[in-house]
């Protein structure tokens, strides 16, 4: 690589690095808020219902329910905000990611596995019905997406070589890797709307179960919980454009801006395809997760593996 | 000087943490005192400078601890768990075992005559830890690998009480599976 350092950490400073990542993941969110709402609800009031509904929650008297378990509670409902931003870490921000590892791809699966623990505890923190079956609901739909999930990371590792951030996006500067992994990306895609309950995954947080994981949430705390769920759907966008899609590769513009107009495009795709699908019940997902997408996923890992044997990538 | 300063400050961490599992009353607090007793240990890892092994130590153990909990929970005979539980059972017992464990790991870990480092630290740990454990062995952890992917299957097997005449008919002649849940397949 030309840039020896990777990481925005080293090269701007601890602090600075921390508050830019901090601000571009949740710039990451809100235009993720901006691009759903324009789908579902037209250009109109996009921009300022999420914003009065942010302040309406930030107002909103705070819902108590019986005998809840308030120090999970209120953890978890902090903790989805904290792991979205914390996988922001491993996520190119102008060609550097905040902190490089060897292991930046573990690291992000990590905090996605977190977040397992995380809606769990927020369905059972309070102590209700609804709640609790919108939380077991997310780990069954886990069961089914996990292991694809990591196949798919895997995958584009194993293009690569590394399984630091950066040098998956130096390894695509001959061909982006969704040329080669196509099941993988959108694998990837679909396992991130999964990790937000988000989408056609929105079972743990369902109508028919009264909002599920988040219904006895109000206030501060659902206005956490929400804006957790957007940061880390932006930021899974901006993960994909990197290990798939180039990262900042592109003619003409800077790098900066082609990642910020590819981020916007899979936002733009992830929107368009997971609202117009129905909510899938999380039984008849697992049996599609293991009998389709664990052996796609894998017969994908198998196809890179053997174009890595012989030199494609090189 | 700050990696002594973390490693001792997680490691406080992440006994006060194992010790509350026997404290709390309920099993969600004591599965997820569990895990920020392993989480913490992951930090000491990362502030050793093991970047994969922290992360890969803090992944496996969320999951691990995820789905202990919904099964622990799930079996227990209180299945509520927010009403008072404990782990601690056979008390005396338990404490003999603890403390002769705790002895002969200490006295294992200050006595032993750990190796020196000779040569320089690796650019890419990662990718040596892997060579070092795969690089010679890898028909071994293949073979190792496939026996025990082949046991949890043989255990699944064992464990479900629906076999295929449940699900065909007693000839085997059903079309369709008679599944108590019907899966998202048409088969």
């Amino acid at each position: 690589m030309t840039d020896s350092v990777t990481s925005s950490a080293a090269a701007w400073g601890v602090l600075p690095a921390v508050v830019v990542v901090a601000l571009v993941a949740v710039a990451l969110g809100a235009l993720f808020v901006v691009v759903d709402r324009v789908a579902v609800t037209g250009v109109r009031g996009a921009l300022g219902a999420p914003v009065v509904e942010a302040g309406r929650l930030l107002v909103q008297q705070r819902r108590v329910t019986p005998a809840p378990d308030r120090l999970l509670w209120r953890l978890a409902s902090a903790a989805v905000l904290v792991l979205a931003m914390l996988s922001m870490a491993v996520v190119p921000v102008a060609g550097r990611t905040l902190w490089s590892t060897t292991a930046d791809l573990v690291w992000f699966n990590a905090m996605e596995a977190l977040m397992w623990a995380a809606v769990w505890l927020l369905g059972w923190g309070p102590n209700a019905v609804h709640s609790l079956v919108g939380g077991y609901r997310f780990l069954a739909q886990g069961l089914a997406y996990e292991l694809p999930l990591m196949f798919a990371l895997i995958t584009a590792g194993l293009g690569a070589g590394t399984l630091r951030t950066t040098g998956v996006v130096a390894a695509q500067r001959e061909l982006w890797f969704v040329v080669t992994m196509p099941a993988a990306f959108v694998v990837f895609l679909a396992s991130a709307a999964a990790f937000a309950f988000w989408g056609p995954f929105s079972a743990p947080a369902g109508d028919d179960i009264a909002g599920g994981v988040v219904s006895e949430l109000s206030g501060v705390e659902r206005l956490l919980v929400e804006a957790g769920r957007a940061v880390f759907l932006g930021v899974s966008a901006a993960m994909a454009v990197a290990l798939f899609l180039g990262g900042g590769a592109g003619p003409w513009l800077p790098d900066w801006s082609w990642q910020l107009l590819k981020t916007v495009l899979v936002m733009l795709v992830l929107v368009a395809a997971g609202r117009r699908v129905p909510t899938l019940r999380p039984d008849r997902y697992v049996e599609v997760g293991w009998m389709v997408l664990v052996p796609v996923t894998l017969v994908q890992a198998l196809v890179v593996a053997l174009l890595v044997l012989s030199g494609w990538y090189a | 000087m700050l990696t002594d300063v973390a490693v001792v400050t997680l490691g406080v961490l992440a006994v006060a943490a194992g010790a509350a599992v026997f404290v709390v009353d309920s099993m969600a607090r004591a599965t997820f005192a569990l895990l920020a007793s392993f989480l913490a240990a992951a930090g000491m890892l990362l502030a050793l400078d093991l970047v994969y092994v922290a992360v890969v130590t803090a992944l496996m153990m969320t999951i691990e601890m995820v789905v202990m909990a919904v099964f622990m929970i799930m079996f227990m005979m209180n299945p509520a768990g927010l009403m008072p539980m404990t782990m601690v059972h056979n008390v005396r017992g338990s404490v003999v075992v603890g403390a002769g464990v705790f002895a002969v790991l200490t006295t294992g870990i200050w006595t032993i005559d750990w190796p020196e480092r000779d040569g320089r630290r690796p650019a890419d740990a990662t990718r040596q830890l892997g060579e070092t454990i795969m690089g010679g062995h890898m028909l071994v952890m293949l073979v190792v690998g496939i026996a025990l992917f082949a046991t949890i299957i043989s255990g699944t097997v064992l464990a479900t009480h629906r076999g295929r005449y449940d699900r065909f008919g007693p000839e085997l002649d059903g079309e369709r599976p008679d599944d108590p849940v019907p899966g998202g397949l048409p088969r």
